[in-house]
């Protein structure tokens, strides 16, 4: 659409602007200050780049960042082609598409902490259904529950993993489909019918037609989850409290125990922008190769 | 023949499992729970709904959380649609490096702005109110609402704001009168996202509150962690919070998709 200059409509952004920067300028401002000042009973003082070199060099920071992009691309390898499979077999119209979509998105819509607490309580060892029926297998195949129990999220890392990114799966793997779905809906029976004359198999379907379309919602998919998951906190943080150990904490509950927890501002103030700086960069070169890709 | 229906249904199993087992512990009594496993409750009890319907701590949770969220759906909306109609129709100085600044917001991670957050509306007096949760998650509900909404304005032909010009509307009668009615699924599928992100976060609407307004979700793992064990209260707030958005899916379903696709979410 060609828009018309009108620097008027400055007016029409104002408010929008005005809400926003309260919320990120102030805060964010507050934060650059505490990453370059220390503070000494209430007295604080410029101490330039210190806390950046602290945290970058910092094993546990390090190790929270492992432990974050392990657990990014985990949940990314698994529910985009999950969600585009369980979009490609949904039925396309008709009263089942919309029960589909209902209890699809039903996930979403459960505060965060509601997910933590239901799977906390659903992966149990004794008397959740998940844990209860993992470890009913394990006995089956010869595991003596006399040396407690196989799979225990609350003591066993490995345990603890496999819950946290069943449950991410779980919780956003609907929002992957409703993205490839909505970009399949908008493929025209034509195609299809094209399609079936000349002889084209599954894959030549699905190469050729189904996901050139559904390509620009799927990297919004790949954009949303990747935020997002590398925001992740309340979920496991309710689920496993980052344990057992520190085995699942990921950077923004490690970055909440420093600077809520401990009072530790300098130190958080700096891992904050560090944080924020790779979330956006990463957006950016995603968002911006991309779209040059679509624009060829 | 054609078995396209299994994927789907598989999906939709594993997806209830968890949330039929929040159920089945909701009616179950506390010694039962603790008791041993069991697929269906073997006495079966309403009282920790009983107790959540009774009990102000509970209900309040409710109120709080449903007035944020309806504060912050009704700012966001208004806010944003003279925004998104600036973005889709004119083009300004600083146009499009103003509408990327929005977005970062929307990927700051909540953990970072947990404790200026707590500062800022310390200073301004409006710590543990519900106002200052809603203005709170305007931080990213804004920028998404812009976004969705300019995504649906630029659908709709330049041609017909023109036209009503020459017929003589001013602006605000014309933005009212014709352009909103246009645009009334996207702002339907805008409210929609609103609603959602504020109803499901819960790190800024915890930190910033401490007693009178307390979020219902934040209520739960607090006296889940106070008063001992209690599972069953637990899972049947659990069930509660999940009901508000099942309403709100159903009355969206037929947008959401599209929604999704034309607001480019």
């Amino acid at each position: 659409m060609n828009k018309t200059l009108n620097h008027r409509a400055w007016w029409m952004v104002l408010p929008v602007l005005i809400l926003v920067a309260m919320n990120a300028v102030i805060p964010l401002m507050t934060v650059v200050n505490f990453s370059v000042q220390e503070e000494f009973y209430g007295e604080f003082s410029f101490i330039g780049m210190q806390w950046f070199a602290d945290t970058l060099t910092n094993e546990r920071f390090q190790n929270a960042l492992i432990r974050q992009l392990a657990f990014t691309f985990t949940i990314l390898l698994i529910e985009i082609p999950l969600g585009v499979f369980i979009a490609l077999k949904m039925p396309r119209s008709g009263r089942w598409a919309s029960v589909c979509l209902v209890l699809m998105a039903l996930p979403l819509l459960i505060p965060w902490n509601v997910v933590g607490a239901m799977w906390n309580i659903y992966a149990l060892p004794d008397i959740g259904f998940m844990g209860y029926m993992i470890n009913a297998g394990a006995g089956f195949f010869g595991h003596d529950p006399a040396n407690g129990p196989w799979f225990d999220y609350t003591q066993e890392p490995v345990a603890a993993w496999f819950t946290v990114i069943l449950m991410d799966v779980w919780h956003w793997t609907s929002l992957v489909v409703l993205l490839a779905y909505a970009g399949l809906q908008s493929i025209d029976n034509a195609y299809y019918q094209a399609a079936r004359i000349d002889g084209a198999s599954r894959w030549s379907v699905f190469r050729y037609i189904q996901l050139p379309k559904m390509k620009h919602t799927l990297t919004i998919a790949v954009l949303l989850r990747f935020m997002d998951s590398f925001m992740i906190y309340t979920e496991p943080s309710v689920l496993t409290g980052g344990g057992p150990g520190n085995s699942t904490t990921f950077l923004s509950i490690d970055l909440v125990k420093i600077a809520l927890g401990q009072q530790d501002l300098g130190n958080a103030a700096a891992m904050s922008i560090i944080y924020f700086l790779m979330i956006l960069l990463v957006s950016w070169l995603f968002y911006t190769l991309t779209m040059q890709g679509e624009k060829k | 023949m054609n078995k396209r229906w299994i994927v789907p249904t598989l999906y939709i199993i594993f997806l209830m499992l968890p949330i039929y087992w929040l159920l089945n512990m909701s009616f179950k009594t506390t010694n039962e729970i603790l008791g041993g496993f069991s697929l269906f409750p073997a006495e079966f009890t309403v009282e920790s709904y009983v107790k959540i319907f009774t009990d102000p701590t509970w209900y309040s949770g409710y109120i709080n959380s449903i007035i944020y969220v309806m504060i912050n759906m009704v700012i966001s909306v208004a806010v944003a649609l003279p925004a998104a109609y600036a973005f889709s129709r004119y083009r300004f100085l600083g146009d499009k490096h103003l509408f990327f600044w929005l977005l970062t917001n929307r990927m700051a991670p909540p953990a970072v702005f947990a404790l200026p957050f707590l500062q800022l509306y310390s200073t301004m007096g409006l710590l543990d109110t519900t106002l200052a949760v809603a203005l709170a998650h305007c931080l990213f509900n804004i920028p998404l609402a812009v976004w969705i909404l300019e995504g649906f304005m630029s659908g709709v032909p330049k041609e017909i704001d023109e036209t009503a010009y020459i017929d003589g509307y001013s602006f605000p009668k014309f933005f009212v009168k014709i352009f909103m009615p246009l645009i009334a699924s996207g702002i339907g599928v805008t409210a929609f996202f609103c609603f959602m992100f504020s109803w499901v976060e819960m790190l800024l609407a915890k930190t910033l509150t401490t007693v009178s307004a307390k979020p219902i979700a934040a209520v739960m793992t607090k006296t889940a962690s106070t008063s001992g064990y209690e599972l069953g209260l637990l899972a049947a707030a659990g069930v509660l919070t999940i009901i508000p958005g099942a309403i709100v899916i159903y009355f969206v379903r037929n947008y959401i998709a599209k929604g999704f696709a034309m607001g480019r979410v």
